[in-house]
């Protein structure tokens, strides 16, 4: 069953950290951080992902506040130093700061459109409010769940009847 | 807080609550490449993964209240065995994969009606980390679920097995529903949940399925308790030699 992709739309989640990029004060800090990208998801920047949050500068000093994706995940150590290293690259004199937050929790609902985009280019489903797991590869809704937990903790298992493929599915969180 | 003695009875019970998700998570762990299969290895490793990242905010939590020296670390890897408050069930032994999974069932199903009242916690800290896990153990329910499902109609002994494990896991149940003191002196101000109210909530949804696919009901009877005084089963100190042996053996060493 070919279905054709939906237009992704806007969520309010996703919506209201757009707001405060577009708001801020230092668009080329947001701009920079746009290069740095989820360790496990390669070309998801940590805008798209919807953990970047906020952006403030006092003086030499910058800090970031980005959000937790699951409490136990181990990229948010690689996340924090890509962070300080790419700030680095561009400021080298300031003192960059990231702060994990708790609130808001994180959600897939605050991921950018084009992260959608971006998780089927690498063969990854995309997380959707219905639950409804389109394969990334042929597209067919009917596949099946293998695992409720992947190969890391954001991802489940599926294989798509149509085409037999197994693969991962981002799991709506 | 609003005074001294307040601020050590929330630590208190911020660090049982912490305690509960490492010893869990760190018991789980242990299955890590031991699992019957490739998928469910994945799964306790991942839901290992949560229970040690839920610990671990909660730990930074009591370290921040505690202050001074103390960080998560610390917590962990420096109290003794006495010192520990997790509730018993915590730490049993995971036992064959039937057990494994029905402990994880009775625990999946507490946790997500605990961590729904506490998301309304007057405490702002224990409220976020509450609206986190949730949405975690709404997932490790939607796993551990089927297994029921699946061990009770599966073989004759899957079902044995199934049901020698519950029978085994009965008696520690009913910690879950007791209120520590601690727990109890935080009730007024909204900071911590009562247990005791949620007790026929979390048994009938168990006995719902249990009902669905004919097991005996849960009851009851007898509890086990000591937990949160420090008073465990032979289990834990063993546990606690092998997750803090490199820091007792060479303190503050850092990977």
């Amino acid at each position: 069953m070919m279905v054709a992709e939906p237009i992704p739309s806007l969520t309010p989640e996703f919506a209201e950290r757009l707001g405060r990029r577009q708001a801020s004060e230092y668009p080329e800090l947001w701009n920079y951080l746009d290069d740095v990208y989820d360790p496990e998801l390669p070309g998801v920047s940590l805008w798209d992902l919807g953990v970047l949050q906020k952006i403030d500068v006092n003086d030499q000093k910058i800090h970031v506040t980005i959000t937790l994706t699951y409490s136990g995940c181990p990229a948010v150590l690689t996340m924090q130093e890509d962070i300080v290293s790419c700030l680095n690259k561009h400021l080298p004199e300031h003192v960059v700061e990231v702060e994990v937050a708790l609130s808001p929790a994180w959600s897939t609902d605050a991921m950018s459109p084009d992260a959608k985009q971006k998780l089927r280019s690498i063969q990854i489903a995309a997380p959707n409010i219905e639950n409804e797991v389109r394969c990334p590869l042929c597209n067919s809704l009917e596949t099946k769940l293998i695992s409720q937990f992947g190969s890391t903790s954001c991802k489940a298992l599926y294989q798509c009847q149509q085409c037999s493929e197994a693969f991962d599915y981002f799991k709506h969180f | 807080m609003t005074s001294e003695v307040s601020n050590n009875v929330l630590t208190t019970y911020v660090i049982g609550l912490a305690d509960d998700a490492l010893i869990l998570g760190q018991r789980l762990s242990e299955l890590c490449s031991r699992a019957p299969y490739l998928e469910e290895d994945l799964a306790i490793s991942n839901v290992a993964l949560d229970y040690i990242g839920r610990a671990s905010l909660l730990y930074q939590y009591a370290a921040k209240l505690i202050g001074g020296d103390t960080t998560e670390d610390t917590l962990a890897f420096n109290r003794n065995e006495r010192e520990y408050t997790n509730l018993l069930i915590h730490e049993l032994p995971n036992g064959d994969f039937a057990f494994t999974l029905a402990k994880q069932y009775l625990l999946d199903v507490f946790n997500n009606h605990y961590l729904d009242a506490l998301k309304g916690s007057t405490d702002t800290e224990l409220s976020a980390i509450a609206h986190k896990a949730i949405k975690e153990s709404n997932y490790h329910l939607a796993r551990s679920k089927p297994w029921i499902r699946q061990l009770a109609l599966g073989t004759e002994e899957s079902n044995e097995r199934l049901v020698t494990a519950l029978a085994e896991i009965m008696d520690y149940v009913n910690e879950l529903f007791l209120m520590p003191a601690a727990e109890a002196e935080l009730l007024g101000e909204g900071i911590s949940i009562d247990r005791t109210a949620l007790k026929d909530t979390v048994v009938n949804e168990i006995n719902e399925l249990f009902k669905s696919v004919e097991l005996q009901p849960l009851v009851l009877e007898r509890t086990i308790q000591g937990g949160r005084e420090g008073i465990h089963t032979e289990h834990l100190g063993h546990m606690l030699s092998d997750m803090q042996f490199l820091q007792r053996s060479y303190p503050g060493l850092k990977w």
